[in-house]
């Protein structure tokens, strides 16, 4: 009796860290769903819509130019930004705002990618901080989940769920300033 | 004939068992609480490498306690390196955010590290591509905090904070007033 018991806790427990390890590897390595708040990214995104970041291309360093990514940001690890690359290593971007008359440039340094919002008058990106290492990047953005589609949604709030029990620590919500 | 294929596919189905217990788990285990990791170079002498190019310290790198970012002055963290992120450097904390420090070689003489960031330095002054070359690195970036030497095993050691005399942070600094020229003429 109590033999079975402790058989069967056991079993549970392997089972327990084997799932979720497994759920660790996929959001690590494939991909997550990720709730987006703020008028930053506007109008390709807006408030609280849902989308999937992928990981394999930022794993693979295939991030291009014209990509929407999620990042840590630069001056808060816990918090995440969704802008879109502008700029990669060696290229030369426009640091002024879209009304000034006199345009300056900048380069971007080795090992680092220029970020952008796409409402220009309304984010804080690269152009107020400078740009962002490219290890900074958490994964990029292929899909959107429309916002009056049902289906995913009972799905989706099982994985975030599942990340949240998973991993406490770690918060998911994209915030653009 | 028959029996055969039996036997390959049951010796196929413990594979993928054992595959997919062992792969997830190794994963996870090195990405959430340690890694082992070989320390290239001369920038950290004398606390690692202290014999010079023909021998290796292999450290521990504990990840499970920077999962929040949090690190002590005086921790030997590793860093994805800002400049290639494919290498990661391994280098000491010396200032965390908010500290004001003075520099050695940067472009500014005094620095105050900003919100989110750490100053990094190797303990081989003049040998080491740290923040004295690449100014604060990002929190984010952060990998794992050396905690033990393993390997050569007669310099097995559990690794302490410690922070060199002449690199402590200015903590008041930032007080120091400025003479502020009250008389209008």
């Amino acid at each position: 009796m109590l033999h079975s018991l402790v058989g069967k806790s056991l079993g549970f427990i392997g089972y327990t860290i084997q799932y979720g390890c497994i759920a660790h590897c996929a959001f690590e390595y494939v991909g997550e769903f990720v709730t987006c708040s703020g008028p930053s990214m506007e109008p390709t995104i807006t408030n609280r819509d849902v989308v999937f970041s992928e990981r394999v291309s930022r794993h693979l360093y295939r991030i291009e130019k014209g990509d929407i990514v999620i990042a840590k940001s630069p001056f808060d690890p816990k918090m995440n930004i969704c802008k879109r690359v502008i700029g990669l290593e060696g290229d030369k971007v426009c640091i002024s705002g879209p009304s000034d008359s006199f345009k300056t440039h900048t380069y971007v340094p080795r090992g680092h990618v220029w970020l952008e919002g796409d409402n220009l008058q309304n984010s804080t990106d690269s152009r107020s901080y400078g740009s962002i290492p490219y290890a900074l990047i958490r994964g990029r953005v292929c899909l959107k989940v429309e916002s009056d589609s049902f289906l995913p949604y009972p799905l989706l709030h099982f994985t975030m769920s599942l990340y949240f029990f998973y991993c406490p620590t770690e918060q998911e919500s994209v915030v653009f300033k | 004939m028959a029996q055969k294929a039996g036997f390959g596919r049951r010796y196929f189905r413990a594979f993928m068992s054992g595959f997919f217990v062992a792969v997830p788990v190794t994963v996870t285990v090195l990405d959430r609480l340690a890694y082992v990791a070989r320390v290239d170079g001369s920038s950290m002498q004398p606390s690692l490498n202290p014999e010079g190019a023909d021998t290796f310290d292999i450290v521990l790198l504990n990840r499970w306690s920077v999962r929040n970012f949090e690190v002590r002055r005086g921790d030997i963290v590793s860093v994805v390196s800002p400049k290639n992120p494919k290498q990661k450097i391994i280098k000491r904390v010396i200032a965390l955010e908010g500290d004001f420090i003075k520099t050695l070689g940067y472009k500014n003489r005094y620095v105050r590290v900003p919100d989110g960031h750490l100053w990094i330095e190797g303990d081989h002054y003049g040998h080491s591509f740290d923040s004295n070359t690449f100014g604060p690195v990002s929190l984010g970036l952060i990998h794992g905090r050396a905690s033990h030497i393993i390997w050569p095993p007669n310099r097995w050691q559990k690794i302490r904070p410690f922070v060199p005399a002449n690199r402590r942070p200015l903590l008041n600094w930032g007080g120091s007033e400025d003479d502020v020229d009250s008389d209008q003429p």
